[in-house]
């Protein structure tokens, strides 16, 4: 059977953050999904989009400059001793 | 607009999962400063991040980082946990952040925040599509994306890549990407942190992946060895 209401590749990379969220309705969950196993060209797009949440779940955020972290250690201190 | 609010999660300190709020605000009442400075630690680039959508420089948001410690500390015997104490520790950034970014002439287009998608922007160049009257494949690839090298995944020159594109994005898609993606935080306690809509947070999250992901495509792409 002919799917006449299936989505472009222009369409479906909009939907890549709904589907990883989990939040597509189950019709377009469906359209998505069958896209998806059929076409090479979007199924790297979303490889690269994982790896992209990959890597950068490996970085590292900043960390507090041991001068501020003094300072709000010394603030805290005067704050326990006077509560 | 907000999402709706459910109960929060205990709180994460980094990689540690823990103690619940009951306990770390006991711990703060009675003077624990390894408490204080594990939470001090743990928020700081999210903070950092968060009071960089309002503030214009780096230095000031570490001094808004500051601030809403000592305000929170001043406030804490009046935290009743009707909201998570990171949600209202954020909530005291983000109203610290605001009033100092006003200060400082900073003004913060009102739809970066509360209606991203009024001004489209598409996840992939458009140019790399057929047209939507293309006789076979309206909208499809015709410039598709290619396997990533997985040797070239690993370098450390590809995270640095990452970081740089991130680094590059709009204040709101980097405090919403760094929560999600670097701090591993759910949409739910992104949204309540920056009060955001599920749906506005997940329009700045696609985004800021997307151009995060063209970034590592371009970097990747084979006549860029």
């Amino acid at each position: 059977m002919i799917d006449t209401e299936s989505i472009s590749c222009q369409e479906l990379v909009e939907l890549v953050t709904d589907y990883l969220e989990g939040s597509l309705e189950a019709r377009d969950l469906r359209r998505f999904e069958e896209h998806l196993a059929v076409c090479i060209g979007c199924a790297h797009y979303l490889d690269q989009l994982r790896e992209t949440i990959r890597i950068t779940g490996t970085l590292t955020v900043d960390d507090l400059s041991p001068g501020a972290e003094r300072t709000l250690l010394d603030a805290f201190r005067s704050w326990a001793g006077a509560s | 607009m907000r999402g709706a609010c459910c109960p929060s999660p205990p709180i994460r300190y980094g990689r540690r999962v823990d103690r619940d709020d009951s306990q770390v605000v006991a711990a703060l009442r009675a003077g624990d400063e390894d408490t204080f400075r594990s939470l001090v630690r743990a928020w700081n680039g999210p903070l950092l991040r968060v009071a960089q959508i309002f503030v214009p420089s780096r230095a000031v948001a570490e001094e808004v980082v500051q601030e809403t410690w000592l305000r929170a500390l001043g406030a804490l015997d009046r935290f009743e946990g009707r909201s998570s104490l990171k949600t209202w520790v954020f909530r005291i950034l983000v109203n610290t952040a605001k009033t100092r970014g006003q200060r400082e002439g900073r003004v913060l287009p009102f739809s970066a925040l509360n209606d991203p998608a009024r001004i489209p922007e598409p996840a992939v160049d458009p140019g790399r599509f057929r047209p939507e009257d293309d006789p076979r494949f309206p909208g499809g690839w015709s410039s598709p994306p290619s396997e990533l090298p997985e040797d070239r995944l690993v370098a450390s020159e590809t995270r640095e890549v990452i970081a740089r594109a991130i680094a590059a994005l709009p204040a709101t898609q980097k405090a919403v990407i760094s929560l999600r993606d670097v701090e591993g935080w759910s949409s739910e306690e992104v949204c309540n942190a920056l009060d955001l809509t599920e749906v506005n947070q997940r329009v700045l999250l696609h985004r800021a992946r997307a151009r995060v992901r063209r970034a590592l495509e371009q970097y990747l792409a084979p006549q860029n060895p």
